[in-house]
């Protein structure tokens, strides 16, 4: 189970404003282990974020994203109170949706 | 006879062997599907993206000049241009170049954040889709500590 997404979404002046920090442990696939194997990638290869269902961002990651990924982006036309949801999705088919309150 | 069926069962389980074995990293098994990811110089990963961007100062890379950990890198891009849709951002001296490509809709500013892997100093790349056409700018930033950990 993985731990959830913190989701900061602010609107100001008709911009809403989303941070997002994603849990995840991006393994490049280039590392190796002690026993000198490769351990193998995981990471997060796809992310979509949604306002009241409308897609506001997707995005296709390669492994070069950061551990514990930060994301943040702006867009028109939300206001208070409105949903935003960001969904991950990694290349071992795991997948995580959170989603928060616009304030 | 021997060596036909040896042949057979090499082929048919040889993508799959090569994941095991580490000499295809399972990354690259599966970027067939996303243009850019499997490309392992910045000329393909452009290539791959669309064709070769014109470069352009409407284009803003916000990269620290020095990053201590290369691990950890925030970049943010954003973009003057019209009609911004896309936008790619490039690590050329990863052996991934591509790291990340976002779909702007309509709504969305072009201005995104978000934080990267750099394995060594490296021009930072960021690719814009504008009214369909490519637009680039690079920022170099000096790594003192690389962050693939390979």
């Amino acid at each position: 189970m993985s731990s959830p997404m913190r989701i900061r979404a602010v609107e100001e002046g008709g911009v809403t404003t989303v941070r997002v920090l994603m849990a995840h442990v991006m393994e490049t696939g280039v590392r190796r282990g002690a026993d000198g194997a490769p351990i193998p990638a995981h990471y997060i290869n796809q992310v979509e974020a949604t306002h009241n269902g409308r897609n506001v961002l997707s995005a296709n990651w390669g492994a070069a994203v950061s551990q514990n990924p930060f994301l943040a982006f702006r867009f028109r036309g939300a206001a208070k109170g409105d949903r935003v949801a960001v969904r991950w999705t990694d290349n071992r088919g795991g997948t995580r949706t959170d989603e928060a309150a616009i304030t | 006879m021997k060596a036909n069926r040896r042949t057979v069962i090499k082929t048919s389980g040889a993508m799959a062997t090569l994941v095991a074995l580490g000499i295809v990293t399972a990354q690259q098994a599966h970027a067939a599907s996303r243009p850019g990811f499997e490309a392992r110089s910045l000329q393909d990963a452009l290539r791959a993206v669309g064709g070769t961007p014109a470069t352009t100062d409407q284009i803003r890379i916000v990269s620290p000049d020095i990053a201590e950990n290369g691990a950890v890198v925030p970049v943010g891009v954003s973009s003057t241009l019209p009609n911004t849709t896309e936008f790619f951002i490039l690590v050329e001296q990863n052996p991934v170049p591509l790291a990340a490509a976002f779909t702007i809709p309509r709504g969305t500013e072009p201005d995104i954040q978000t934080r990267i892997r750099m394995g060594q100093s490296s021009n930072i790349v960021a690719v814009a889709r504008s009214d369909g056409r490519l637009f680039s700018a690079v920022k170099e930033t000096k790594v003192t500590l690389g962050g693939c950990g390979g």
